[in-house]
């Protein structure tokens, strides 16, 4: 083989723009039952659970306010949300496209951005979607009731935004620890609901574990983002709790696909 | 022009067990080069170090002179078929090849005529991958390696499942796109396959590679000098008694005789006694016994 004649001349073939991959991966997301019922889930239980408080806070005759219907809205899809990041990840591997996606695009730290690129859309699309749900519900709520408490701040859109992305990150971060759809699933449910009570016991009985387990909580150093101003010590509980839970595990996963062997 | 795939000295340890043993080949573009081996032989190791799915404990491989990794847009240039089944069960025929097209960064009408090429009608192409028999797998996986219009072809035991009149499509498939330059590795633990399809072939066993060539000179390594013909005429029993008088060994062998001569020879020999041939031809099944022989301590049944 000489220089002059290349074998394969690739000169005229420019890399997949990550923009692409970025619509690819976007589309595998709903292109697949599973995947686009979740999401319709996500939009019908956002409504549904947004009508309940309607009804409930009508009915009863009780003060509500904007905020809290995007409360409620965000305490759900917190929960839905990460099914939709592990899937992102783990779909490929139990699925095993992860053999087509990857011969097609071997770099993969680019397969694994646009992943996580998707999710983070995915969490800002929830955030509109929730704000609009709890808008409508609240003009009802005005309506049927008379006076519509539109207090709503922007930290508090802010911090509602943060905490679905974190929440959809550590979804797919455990997924990608894990490379298993139900594993990751039941993984995360335990680290989000389990690990707070643990920490809650764990503070009531022993005092010096209350201090201790505020660097550990995530769940409760992101709760503290909806009363802002945070002070330095729980900025510092975010970071820390946040490097535990969030980043540790997301860097260990990405080495892991990287490094894997693609079956 | 020089090899398109270059292989060597490939080698892969799982743990302890060595699944590639120091391999070493390379494809030459027009030609389809047939990876012939057992089960668990090796070849779909191989492959998927080649394009970069599994990383090699040591050695290289090549297309084109790059690494599979380095190649933009690697589907424009390297079509892959590793697994036909490794496809998402819930996703519709079209919308696998869509994914691929859009991947790659080309128009959709490209997947009608990838869909069209490997006779999958529309309605199949509407079914979930999920209700798709092993051919049809096989058929979408070719139609998804060639989506990119690539120079090069990578296919796993891509007759696997076909039927006869399938198998006798890709033949022809194959080797058009060879005939128009493209390299194609292909591979298959049966040897009728690759015995029609391939142009050159490499035969694998425990990870190792046992005999490599082009059937003619794989023949003659197998028969070591000693040739066999078949040969069947109206009067078996004069003409055996001719050969005989010439000093050639004979046996019968179904409705004919078996010869240890050239088929030349045993012609000569009938024509010389008048004899009426019905049936002459040198024997072949020197390249099964060759590959059986050759992987024998690899197989799991004992000749």
């Amino acid at each position: 083989m000489s220089a002059t004649t290349p074998v394969l001349d690739v000169s005229g073939t420019s890399p997949i723009p990550f923009s692409r991959l970025v619509r690819v991966e976007l589309r595998k997301t709903f292109d697949t039952r599973a995947g686009r019922w979740l999401a319709i889930a996500i939009a019908a239980m956002v409504v549904l659970v947004d009508a309940i408080v309607l009804i409930v806070t009508v009915v009863n005759d009780q003060p509500v306010s904007f905020d809290d219907f995007t409360g409620a809205a965000a305490f759900l899809t917190s929960i839905l949300l990460p099914v939709l990041g592990i899937m992102l990840v783990s779909s490929e591997w139990s699925q095993r496209t992860a053999m087509v996606t990857f011969a097609l695009e071997p770099r993969r730290p680019r397969v694994i951005l646009a992943k996580a690129t998707v999710g983070v859309v995915l969490a800002l699309v929830t955030v509109v979607i929730a704000l609009a749900v709890g808008m409508i519900c609240n003009l009802l709520y005005g309506a049927m009731h008379g006076n519509a408490d539109w207090s709503m701040s922007w930290g508090s859109v802010l911090a509602f935004a943060a905490t679905q992305i974190f929440s959809m990150l550590g979804g797919f971060a455990l997924a990608t620890l894990l490379l298993n759809t139900p594993a990751s699933i039941v993984v995360f449910f335990a680290y989000k609901w389990v690990l707070p009570i643990v920490f809650a016991i764990g503070g009531n009985v022993m005092t010096w574990f209350q201090s201790f387990g505020q660097w550990l909580d995530f769940q409760a150093a992101q709760r503290e983002l909806f009363d802002p101003p945070l002070t330095g010590a729980q900025w510092a509980h975010l970071v820390v709790s946040g490097v535990v839970w969030l980043l540790v595990p997301l860097v260990l996963g990405i080495w892991r696909v990287l490094r894997a062997e693609v079956k | 022009m020089g090899a398109v795939i270059e292989v060597s000295g490939l080698t892969k340890f799982y743990g302890g067990f060595q699944a590639v043993k120091d391999v070493s080949f390379s494809c030459e573009p027009g030609r389809v080069t047939g990876f012939l081996g057992p089960n668990g032989a090796g070849k779909t190791t191989t492959m998927r170090i080649m394009v970069g799915l599994t990383p090699a404990s040591s050695g290289e491989a090549t297309i084109g002179g790059m690494k599979y990794a380095d190649i933009p847009n690697p589907g424009r240039h390297v079509g892959v078929l590793l697994d036909a089944s490794a496809q998402h069960a819930g996703r519709t025929g079209r919308e696998v090849l869509s994914l691929g097209a859009r991947t790659m960064g080309l128009p959709l009408s490209r997947v009608d005529e990838m869909l069209a090429l490997v006779s999958l009608d529309g309605k199949e192409a509407k079914r979930r991958v999920r209700n798709y028999s092993l051919g049809m797998r096989q058929r979408l996986g070719i139609a998804h390696a060639l989506l990119g219009d690539p120079q090069v072809l990578i296919l796993d035991e891509p007759a696997n499942g076909l039927d006869p009149a399938g198998i006798r499509w890709m033949r022809g498939l194959l080797k058009s796109y060879a005939e128009r330059g493209g390299t194609v590795l292909l591979s298959s633990h049966l040897l009728n396959e690759v015995e029609l399809i391939a142009d050159e072939m490499i035969l694998i066993g425990r990870g190792e590679i046992v005999a490599r060539g082009d059937k003619k000179s794989l023949l003659a390594a197998a028969a070591q000098g000693a040739v066999t013909t078949f040969v069947t005429a109206l009067d078996n029993a004069a003409l055996a008694s001719a050969l005989e008088g010439k000093g050639l060994t004979v046996a019968s062998a179904g409705e004919g005789l078996r010869v240890e001569a050239e088929a030349v020879e045993v012609g000569r020999t009938a024509l010389e006694a008048g004899q009426v041939l019905i049936d002459l031809r040198a024997a072949e099944g020197g390249l099964e016994d060759l590959f059986l022989e050759l992987t024998s301590d690899t197989q799991r049944e004992h000749l």
